[in-house]
């Protein structure tokens, strides 16, 4: 029993801590405290992505299986911890200067993290379903952080009714995998679809999880939510939002793909199949007409999220790996284009319109480059390291017979394409007599600044082998074929 | 071969480094900071040149094979190699002579000049890469990367309508690499490496295939060979998909023009040269009819296109576009003289078409219109640029003595017998050739000098002769010794040629036993 415990350290650690400073920030002074408790939380996260990264995981299921901490929990933890950490930090300025900060924020964020490390490690329905509403819950309060604005309370009400109806459809389909596997752990689930194949029923509950999930990793078309609430929230959860939450989607649904209907793949794979699609094609030309740069990064993200789900609709252990892979670089960029927007001002307001960008390549030529580089990484040019994460998602779907819609893929890409550059063409080839200001601290920049660089140089052999990035997805990928 | 094992790498990158450097430090906008950068740009392709002809003076012309190999790890199982042989190697010296040039032509830039020298070494160690690499993936890297410098070379520094030129460049190729990157992916797949070295050695299945109701001839050759086509094809170009270079040409600064007309047009017939012919022999084979109809409607259309237009830039492009059907012609044609034409054709338009460039870029920079209505008589006052341009003009429509006879009639020979129609009709436009350059030149140069604007205009300079001297040189040195260049290659193109020969003989073969066997079984 205590080798349970043992393998949830980070977990107990993350939900004790919450507590305190929950209390720190209730009975101990509250707002006046936000600056330290964000400062914690931050620094907390941190640190258990450190001790995580270098701890190897036992491997052994835990709480009756329902628990799983193995290689593949431990990639996406890492990438999940400093991610939302690396939010708090950048986001900690622009709240400061809207007034907007609690000492409820960083609390929130923290829970919502625990909630994903929950999902990734989940090896039964019912501690995914423990772990989605965990994370979800605290989605929902933060989209509507900034009280008095109509745009984000209604953001999170939206949030909120969509995400309510998905986690039902969510239990719903687990209540029919429950029935007619007499089961909801992953691994009896997976020996009986290998015994005695897939019914009717099953297939039913598959679709509906497949439903939910998409929902969460906002695929078309459940995506409907996504840019309402991207462009409603305040900056900082938006970037939240874009990072953390869809890394532990993603994984949450090679977990329950793999591990739990590893043999009924021909089950899921046309679903995926036309998830993906749909999102890529979506994601490519509804971001056309955006003049909004937060609603075009919610559509960017629904098409990335397509790109994704290519590797995982490949159903093969390379697919998985390029899923892992591409979320990762995924997130990367993110982290750099938000840290960018949270920068942008205007007399002092936040201004988040394209237009905007005129003229910035002139002011701010350092910014500007480092944004042109993650634009061009995100439409997946080489030799930035955006292309290389659709090259691996592409080729695990030609290997595994999929060539279609590795094409699709491909074209999809070239109309997203569009748009990307269109918003270096904005910062490099427009002008305007008063371009605005960037108001960034150290983070910030170095948030920007890395993301480029990282993206830039991170093809170069010397440097691919010292990040050890595809050795890490491969043996997170081998984890989850157990 | 060379003890050191990098210098292809060391060749590649230095431009790329010059262009880290300049970013990095860059100081104030100031006229000597600006006349730095573009010393450092000038040094730094300038070492290149010299490193590429080290590297010429030990390259073994007589090996067909890949020389100064490199291998290295490269992230998942893909290899980072790097080579070149008699296919390559003029293209690199091509690539290396020309930047030092366009840097000079550049002297008189004064918008963004850091910016500038920046994309234009950037661009460099790209399309060196293109042709230096020998792993596919490597190769696709490089090959699609070049857009983005052209795409802000053209976006930022172009004429009006630069933004349209510059997304239509830039979208069309993408949506033919991105076909191209399919069949790579599939091309790994069935061959499990992505080295172009064993991929040459590798057949690929030409069987008779049906895809949802299609017969398809040569099956997945012919898919493939259709997926690198799309993206030669858009880069060479081929009609119809060469709309994009009128635009690009027209709006793109000079030395944007001359790098785009002189180098990267070229990877295209490389591709083909590379890939297309070498890997499909047997699709090659079934689509010679094909390219040869799209080659002859791109010569004779495009010519006749040319003839009409009102603005000198445009008519230099659909002129390349002409050229360029010469040389998918002789690559098509897949016998020696064809693809020796070809490669010759290549080497000759890359310096007539750059000088041409350059020379509409001397008048342009004086009258600020590049109108041929605009000009007229420039030979009274401008008697060096007028000789010039008339050498230019000349080997543009392939007189004897100059580089361009030698590749049309090579080209020709070739594909003559493998299609005497098709070079009927293409010789035609050699003689359409030239009548839009002459009466081009009739138009510019000839006449009274009538116009009130062009009374004060000024002959060439010492920086614009010595831009154009060594073209001249080039033109007239390979139009009456090609040898020169021919040797370079031969080789490798024999060797090409033969290996094109057997594969589909052995097709062939293995098509007529099936038939028999098939017969066989019928009996």
């Amino acid at each position: 029993m205590s080798g349970d415990y043992a393998s949830a350290i980070p977990e107990l650690i993350m939900a004790g801590s919450a507590m305190a400073l929950l209390m720190v920030g209730a009975y101990g002074g509250g707002d006046a405290r936000r600056g330290v408790i964000l400062w914690c939380a931050a620094g907390l996260m941190a640190v258990l992505g450190i001790w995580v990264a270098t701890t190897a995981p036992t491997g052994q299921p835990a709480f009756s299986g329902a628990f799983l901490n193995d290689r593949f929990a431990q990639f996406a933890k890492v990438l999940i911890l400093f991610s939302s950490a690396a939010m708090l930090v950048i986001g900690n300025g622009y709240l400061e200067r809207r007034k907007l900060m609690r000492f409820e924020y960083p609390v929130l964020i923290l829970l919502a993290t625990l909630g994903m490390m929950m999902m990734v490690s989940s090896g039964d329905l019912i501690s995914l379903y423990v772990g989605l509403e965990l994370q979800s819950l605290a989605l929902y309060v933060v989209a509507s952080f900034n009280r008095d604005s109509q745009r984000s309370t209604e953001a999170g009400l939206k949030y909120f009714v969509l995400g309510a109806l998905s986690s039902g459809l969510l239990l719903y389909g687990a209540s029919l995998i429950y029935g007619y596997t007499g089961s909801t752990n992953f691994t009896i689930i997976a020996g009986i679809i290998k015994s005695e194949g897939v019914s009717l029923g099953l297939t039913f509950g598959l679709v509906f999880v497949c439903a939910a999930l998409a929902f969460k990793i906002s695929a078309a078309p459940f995506h409907m939510w996504t840019p309402d609430v991207y462009e409603g929230s305040p900056t900082p959860v938006t970037a939240f939002f874009a990072t953390a939450p869809k890394v532990a989607a993603g994984a949450l649904f090679a977990r329950v793909l793999y591990g739990g209907f590893g043999d009924a793949v021909h089950d899921w794979q046309q679903i995926l199949v036309f998830v993906s699609v749909a999102s890529m094609f979506l994601g490519a030309i509804a971001a056309i007409g955006q003049k909004n740069l937060k609603r075009l990064m919610a559509y960017s993200s629904i098409g990335h999220m397509g790109f994704a789900l290519v590797g995982l609709a490949a159903g093969t252990e390379a697919g998985a790996q390029s899923l892992l892979f591409y979320l990762a670089i995924y997130v990367v960029m993110n982290i750099g284009v938000f840290a960018f927007i949270l920068s942008m001002e205007r007399d002092g307001q936040p201004v988040v319109q394209i237009a905007d960008l005129a003229g910035l390549a002139r002011v701010q030529p350092a910014h500007a480059l480092a944004v042109a580089v993650l634009m061009f990484s995100l439409a997946g040019l080489p030799p930035l390291v955006g292309f290389f994460a659709k090259f691996f998602v592409f080729k695990a779907a030609v290997d595994a017979g999929l060539a279609p819609l590795a094409l699709a893929g491909a074209i999809a890409s070239v109309i997203g394409a569009y748009y990307y550059l269109n918003i270096v063409r904005v910062m490099y080839l427009s002008d305007q007599e008063r371009p605005l200001d960037i108001v960034s601290g150290v983070f910030g920049k170095v948030m920007v600044g890395g993301a480029a660089l990282a993206m830039a140089a991170g093809w170069l052999p010397f440097v691919s082998s010292a990040i050890g990035l595809t050795d890490a997805t491969l043996a997170a990928a081998r984890a989850l074929g157990g | 071969m060379s003890n050191f094992q990098s210098l292809l790498t060391v060749l590649t990158f230095l431009p790329a480094l010059g262009a880290v450097a300049l970013i990095i430090f860059r100081s104030g906008d100031d006229e000597a900071s600006n006349l730095n950068a573009k010393r450092l740009a000038l040094i730094i392709t300038g070492a290149t040149f010299l490193l590429s002809l080290g590297i010429l003076s030990s390259f073994d012309t007589s090996n067909p094979g890949f020389q100064f190999v490199e291998k290295r790890e490269w992230i998942a199982g893909l290899s980072y190699r790097m080579g070149v042989d008699g296919l390559s190697m003029p293209f690199v010296m091509l690539t290396t002579f020309f930047f030092p040039l366009t840097i000079y032509a550049s002297w008189n830039v004064t918008v963004r000049v850091k910016e500038y020298m920046a994309c234009f070494l950037l661009l460099e160690t790209l399309i060196l890469g293109v042709f230096t690499s020998l792993d596919m993936v490597l190769f696709y890297l490089f090959f699609e990367a070049g857009l983005i410098p052209m795409f802000l070379i053209i976006g930022i520094w172009g004429g009006k309508e630069r933004i349209y030129a510059a997304f239509k460049f830039f979208l069309y190729t993408l949506l033919g690499s991105l076909l191209m990157l399919v069949a790579m992916i599939y091309m790994y797949f069935d061959a499990g490496t992505t080295d172009m070295a064993a991929l040459l050695k590798h057949s690929f299945d030409a069987s008779e295939m049906v895809l949802a109701g299609w017969h398809i001839p040569g099956g997945v050759q012919t898919l493939l060979w259709l997926a690198f086509f799309a993206s030669f094809a858009v880069k060479m170009p081929m009609w119809p998909v060469h709309t994009w270079l009128p635009d690009a040409h027209v709006q793109a600064p000079t030395a944007g023009s001359v790098i785009l007309a002189a180098i990267l047009l070229k990877m295209g017939g490389y591709g083909f040269l590379r890939f297309s012919l070498p890997m499909f022999p047997v699709a090659s084979e079934i689509m010679t009819d094909f390219v040869f109809f799209l080659s002859v409607v791109a010569i004779i259309y495009t010519s006749l296109v040319a003839l009409m237009q009102e603005d000198i830039k445009k008519l230099i492009a659909y002129s390349s576009v002409a050229h360029m059907g010469f040389v998918t012609l002789g690559i098509f044609a897949a016998n020696r003289q064809g693809v020796d034409g070809a490669m010759f054709q290549m080497i000759s338009h890359g310096f007539v078409s750059g000088a041409l460039f350059l020379c509409v870029g001397v008048i342009y920079d004086r009258m600020h219109t590049r109108e041929i209505a605009a000009y007229g008589g420039l030979a009274n006052r401008m008697p060096i640029y007028a000789t010039v341009m008339m050498l230019f003009t000349l080997a543009n429509v392939g007189l004897p003595g100059t580089s361009g006879f030698v590749g049309e009639f090579l080209t020709m020979a070739g594909a003559f017998q493998v299609n005497s129609l098709a070079v009927f009709a293409a010789a035609t436009g050699v003689i359409l050739s030239a009548a839009y350059a002459l009466w081009l030149y009739r138009r510019v140069v000839f006449g009274d000098l009538i116009k009130q604007s062009l009374a004060k205009i000024q002959d060439m300079d010492r920086r614009e002769i010595i831009v154009i001297g060594p073209l001249v040189a080039a033109t007239l040195i390979l139009g009456v010794y090609p040898s020169l260049v021919l040797d370079m290659f031969a080789a490798s193109v024999e060797n090409l040629v033969e290996a094109v020969d057997d594969a589909r003989q052995a097709a062939a073969a293995s098509g007529l036993t099936e038939l028999a066997a098939h017969a066989a079984k019928e009996h």
